[in-house]
C-alpha cells in the first residue's frame, strides 16, 4: 500500500467519533463571525451596526489577493463590529450578529437533491467560488481561489483530493465522505473542469475503509476519479506528504505542488465547492469533530461560523471533568485553546479535550543523540540540529539547514525519548529566519 | 475545569523514554551474556555484577558529591555501559581491574564530557582500550570455554579464534563453534547466534536501524574476501574474521550507540564502513590480534565532522 517515502509516525488513532452521524447544532442567540483568517489579510466589513443580514449575505469582503469573503451564518441583526478573541489566541475583527430567525437569502437553493450538471464555464466557476469565501478546510484556510488559478506557464496534470485526515480523534472529513460522497464527486468534476485536468486521485488512509468503498463505488460513474487507499501515516494529510505519496513526486524545497504538476484540494472544501457552484451557498457553516478520551458522545457536528464553542460543546454534552487541555483542531498540529468562548472559523475541524493527567509534558532530558527525530521527520531534516541552533540563535546556519522546509508536524517532539521541546524551539527559528529572508528580499526590491 | 494548560502542539506523545530504550538494549544484550556465564561460568558472573555495580555506583557517587546534581542512575545507561564493559573483557579478570575499567568508562569518557549523550567516545570501549593499554597481559589471556565451571582467577587460558587459526584452515566443526561460541574470548563476544539473536531484538523493537551492523559486517566480509582471495596463506579467511572476535559484538552494540554514531543513515553507512576497514587494517596489519574497539573510537572522533558534512536525504 502507498504511503510517502521519508519519515513519518503512527500515532494513537484514537477516532471515537468514527461512524457518528453528522449532527446539526442548533442557532443560538447570538454569533461572532470572524472576519480574519488563518492565513493572508482579515476581510473588510461590509456591514454595521443596526443592519440587518440574511444567511449566506456578504458581511465580509476580500481585502487583498491572500484574503477571502465572509459571509454571515445566521439571519438576525449586527449588533457591533468589532474586535473578538479567537481560537488563534489573538483578538481579531468579528461581526457581531443577534440572531432573529432562520431566513436565508432567496438565491441559495436549499433542497438535498444533487445537482450533478454543471454547465458555468472556467470563470464562472472561479468566481463563484472566490465569491463563496472557500478556503482550505483542512487547516491552512488558503483561499481555494487562488491555489485554483496557477501562475502563468504552470499547467495541472491531475487534481489530488485530500481524505486522508490523519491527526488522531478527527473523523469530521471521514464523515463526510460517507454522507456526502456524491456532493463530493460532483464537486471534484468540478475543479477538474477550472484546472483542465482529466485525472483526479482521492487519497483515504485505510483505516477508513468504508470511506474507500463506498467512494469506489460511486466513483464508477464519474470518469478520471479514482480513489487509492494509503497505508495510515502521519503526516500524510501534509500536502507535501500526500502527493509524494500518490505521485511518487517530491515539489522542490520553497516550491508549490504546481511544480510538480498537482493541485491539492482537502474534502471538505470540495464539497464547499459544490455547494457553492451548484447550489449557490456561500461557506458560512463546516463539519467538526467533537472527541476526546473522556468525551461521553464524540460526534460530528454541523456548525455554523460565529457560533461560540462553548455553545456547541454544551449541546454535544458538555466539558468532560478533569479536563487538562482544550485543543482546536487534531492534538498533532492544533492549538491548545485557554477557554472555549471563542469562534467557529472556516478552519475548525474540531475540538479535542485532554484528560488532565495527559495534559503536562514530560520532563525534557539530555539529547541522547538517538537520531530517532532525524528518522521521523518528513521533510529529511535534522530537528536536534535545529533545535540546537535556534538556542543558539544561529540563524544563517538554520537556514543552510533548511528551517523552512519544516511543516511544523510535531512528529519530532512526539517521538523524542527524552521529552525534548524540538518543534517549540525549530517554530521559534523558523519565525525568525523567515522574518530575515522576507527583509532581505525587502531591502534588493 | 478551573485551570487549562497552554503549549505549544504536539499535545501528544509517543511515551518513548531514555529508560525504554536502555531496558531493550539490556534485553538484547541477554542472549550473548548468556552464553558467556555458561561457557565461562563463575569468573563471568563476577565479572559483569562487579562491572555493573561499579559503573552504577561511580556515576551516583560523580553526580551525587562531585558535580552535585540528581543522579540519573534510573536510566539505565550506566547498567548498559556496566554490561558492555563485562562483555568485552575476559572473564578471568582480577575486579580490582574491573572496577578500574569502569571508572574510566563512566568517570572520565562518560561524566567529564557532561553524562549522557554528550560524551565523543563509547564509554565501555574507552574503558576496555584503557585496560588493554594498561594491563596487556591480562587483558589478552582469554581463559578456554569450560562449560559452568566454578574456575574464575584460575582459569584455563589459550588464545581466540582470532589469533590461532590466523590464516589456517577453516572447517565445519570449528565454524559451529563460532557460531555458538566455544571458544576463548572476552565473555560477551564469542557466541555468534546470541549476538544475531540480540541484533534481530533491537532492529524490531526499532531500538537502532540496520545501516551501521550492516555497513560494518559487509565492509569486513568484502575486504578480508579480497585479501584472502589474493593470499589464502597470509590472510584469514572472511568466516573467520566474521565470526571470530569481536567484530560482532562491536558491529551491534558498541558502534551503535546513540551518542557516539552519526545521526542520519547516509553517515550512519560512512561510519560503518570506515570502522569496516580500520579493523581489517588493524587485524592484518597491525600489532593487535583485535582491532575492532580501536577502528569503532577512532570513527567515533570522526562523528561529528560526518554529521556535519553528511546530511539526511532531503525531501524534495
Amino acid at each position: 500500500m502507498k504511503t510517502f517515502r521519508i519519515g513519518g509516525i503512527h500515532p494513537k488513532e484514537n477516532k471515537f467519533s468514527a461512524g457518528q452521524r453528522i449532527k446539526t447544532v442548533a442557532l443560538p442567540d447570538r454569533v461572532v463571525i470572524p472576519l480574519a483568517h488563518y492565513s493572508g489579510m482579515p476581510s473588510r466589513a461590509v456591514v454595521k451596526k443596526g443592519d440587518f443580514v440574511k444567511v449566506g449575505q456578504l458581511i465580509g469582503q476580500a481585502d487583498g489577493y491572500v484574503s477571502a469573503n465572509v459571509h454571515s451564518s445566521v439571519s438576525g441583526r449586527v449588533s457591533k463590529v468589532d474586535v473578538q478573541l479567537d481560537a488563534s489566541g489573538y483578538k481579531r475583527p468579528a461581526v457581531f450578529i443577534d440572531v432573529e430567525g432562520d431566513e436565508w437569502l432567496e438565491s441559495i437553493d436549499l433542497t438535498t437533491d444533487i445537482k450533478r450538471e454543471c454547465h458555468f464555464t472556467k470563470e464562472e466557476i472561479l468566481t463563484k467560488i472566490q465569491s463563496a469565501g472557500i478556503v482550505g478546510l483542512g487547516g491552512a484556510t488558503f483561499p481555494a481561489h487562488v491555489k485554483l488559478a496557477p501562475p502563468p506557464g504552470k499547467k495541472a496534470e491531475v487534481l489530488i483530493i485530500n481524505g486522508v485526515e490523519c491527526e488522531p480523534f478527527l473523523t469530521c472529513d471521514h464523515q463526510l465522505m460517507l454522507e456526502k460522497g456524491e456532493e463530493i464527486m460532483v464537486g471534484i468534476t468540478i475543479l477538474m473542469k477550472v484546472l483542465a485536468v482529466e485525472k483526479a486521485v482521492i487519497g483515504i488512509e485505510n483505516n477508513k475503509q468504508d470511506a474507500v468503498e463506498y467512494l469506489r463505488k460511486i466513483a464508477k460513474s464519474y470518469p478520471g476519479i479514482r480513489v487509492v487507499p494509503l497505508k495510515v501515516r502521519y503526516p500524510q494529510g501534509g500536502e507535501k506528504q500526500l502527493i509524494d505519496a500518490i505521485l511518487r513526486r517530491q515539489v522542490p524545497s520553497g516550491k508549490i505542488p504546481i511544480e510538480v504538476g498537482t493541485v491539492v484540494m482537502n474534502v471538505a472544501t470540495t464539497f464547499a465547492v459544490y455547494e457553492a457552484v451548484q447550489k449557490g451557498k456561500p461557506l458560512m457553516e463546516r463539519v467538526m469533530t467533537i472527541s476526546g478520551k473522556e468525551v461521553q458522545n464524540p460526534g460530528n457536528y454541523l456548525v455554523r461560523l460565529g457560533v461560540y464553542l462553548s455553545e456547541v460543546v454544551n449541546q454535544a454534552g458538555g466539558v468532560p471533568e478533569r479536563t487538562g487541555k482544550i485543543i482546536g483542531g487534531g492534538p498533532m498540529m492544533g492549538r491548545s485553546l485557554m477557554n472555549l468562548d471563542v469562534p467557529m472559523a472556516k478552519g475548525s475541524a474540531g475540538i479535542v479535550f485532554v484528560p488532565d493527567r495527559d495534559s503536562v509534558r514530560g520532563q525534557d532530558r539530555n539529547c541522547i543523540r538517538c537520531a530517532k527525530c532525524v528518522t521521523v521527520c518528513p521533510m529529511g531534516l535534522e530537528p536536534f540540529l535545529l533545535m540546537n541552533q535556534s538556542e543558539r540563535e544561529m540563524w544563517d546556519e538554520m537556514e543552510q539547514n533548511r528551517i523552512m522546509d519544516c511543516i511544523e508536524c510535531g512528529s519530532c517532539s512526539y517521538t523524542c525519548p527524552s521529552n525534548r521541546p524540538l518543534l517549540d524551539y525549530i517554530r521559534y527559528g523558523k519565525t525568525t529566519v523567515g522574518f530575515r529572508i522576507r527583509s532581505r528580499k525587502a531591502a534588493k526590491v | 475545569m478551573d485551570k487549562l494548560i497552554i503549549s505549544p502542539a504536539p499535545h501528544i506523545h509517543g511515551g518513548d523514554s531514555i529508560e525504554k530504550n536502555m531496558r531493550g538494549v539490556i534485553i538484547a544484550m541477554m542472549p550473548a551474556l548468556l552464553v558467556g556465564f555458561y561457557f565461562f561460568g563463575m569468573g563471568a558472573l563476577i565479572v559483569t555484577l562487579v562491572s555493573v555495580g561499579s559503573c552504577v555506583l561511580f556515576e551516583y557517587l560523580i553526580q551525587r558529591f562531585l558535580l552535585k546534581i540528581k543522579p540519573t542512575i534510573t536510566d539505565g545507561s550506566a547498567i548498559v555501559t556496566g554490561v558492555l564493559l563485562a562483555m568485552n573483557l575476559p572473564s578471568n579478570i582480577p575486579v580490582w581491574m574491573v572496577m578500574l575499567g569502569a571508572l574510566f568508562a563512566i568517570g572520565v569518557a562518560k561524566m567529564s564530557f557532561g553524562g549522557l549523550g554528550n560524551n565523543p567516545f563509547n564509554p565501555a570501549l574507552a574503558g576496555r582500550v584503557f585496560l588493554l593499554i594498561s594491563f596487556p597481559v591480562a587483558m589478552t589471556s582469554w581463559p578456554e570455554p569450560a562449560p559452568l565451571t566454578t574456575a574464575y582467577l584460575d582459569a584455563q587460558t589459550g588464545a581466540t579464534a582470532l589469533s590461532s587459526l590466523k590464516g589456517g584452515e577453516v572447517d565445519i566443526p570449528r565454524i559451529m563453534n563460532l557460531l555458538i561460541g566455544k571458544m576463548g574470548g572476552s565473555l560477551g563476544e564469542v557466541s555468534a547466534i546470541a549476538i544475531l539473536l540480540g541484533l534481530l531484538y533491537l532492529l524490531a523493537k526499532k531500538i537502532i536501524s540496520w545501516h551501521i551492523p550492516v555497513s560494518i559486517l559487509v565492509t569486513v566480509a568484502l575486504f578480508t574476501s579480497i585479501l584472502h582471495l589474493s593470499n589464502p596463506e597470509e590472510f584469514a579467511s572472511p568466516l573467520l574474521h566474521l565470526l571470530g572476535g569481536g567484530l560482532l559484538l562491536g558491529a551491534v552494540f558498541m558502534a551503535t550507540d546513540y551518542a557516539t554514531s552519526p545521526m542520519n543513515p547516509r553517515g550512519m553507512v560512512v561510519f560503518g564502513v570506515g570502522i569496516g576497514i580500520i579493523t581489517v587494517v588493524i587485524r592484518e596489519f597491525g600489532a593487535y590480534p583485535e582491532g575492532v574497539s580501536f577502528a569503532i573510537l577512532i570513527m567515533n572522533a570522526f562523528t561529528p565532522l560526518i554529521n556535519n558534512y553528511i546530511k539526511p536525504k532531503r525531501f524534495g
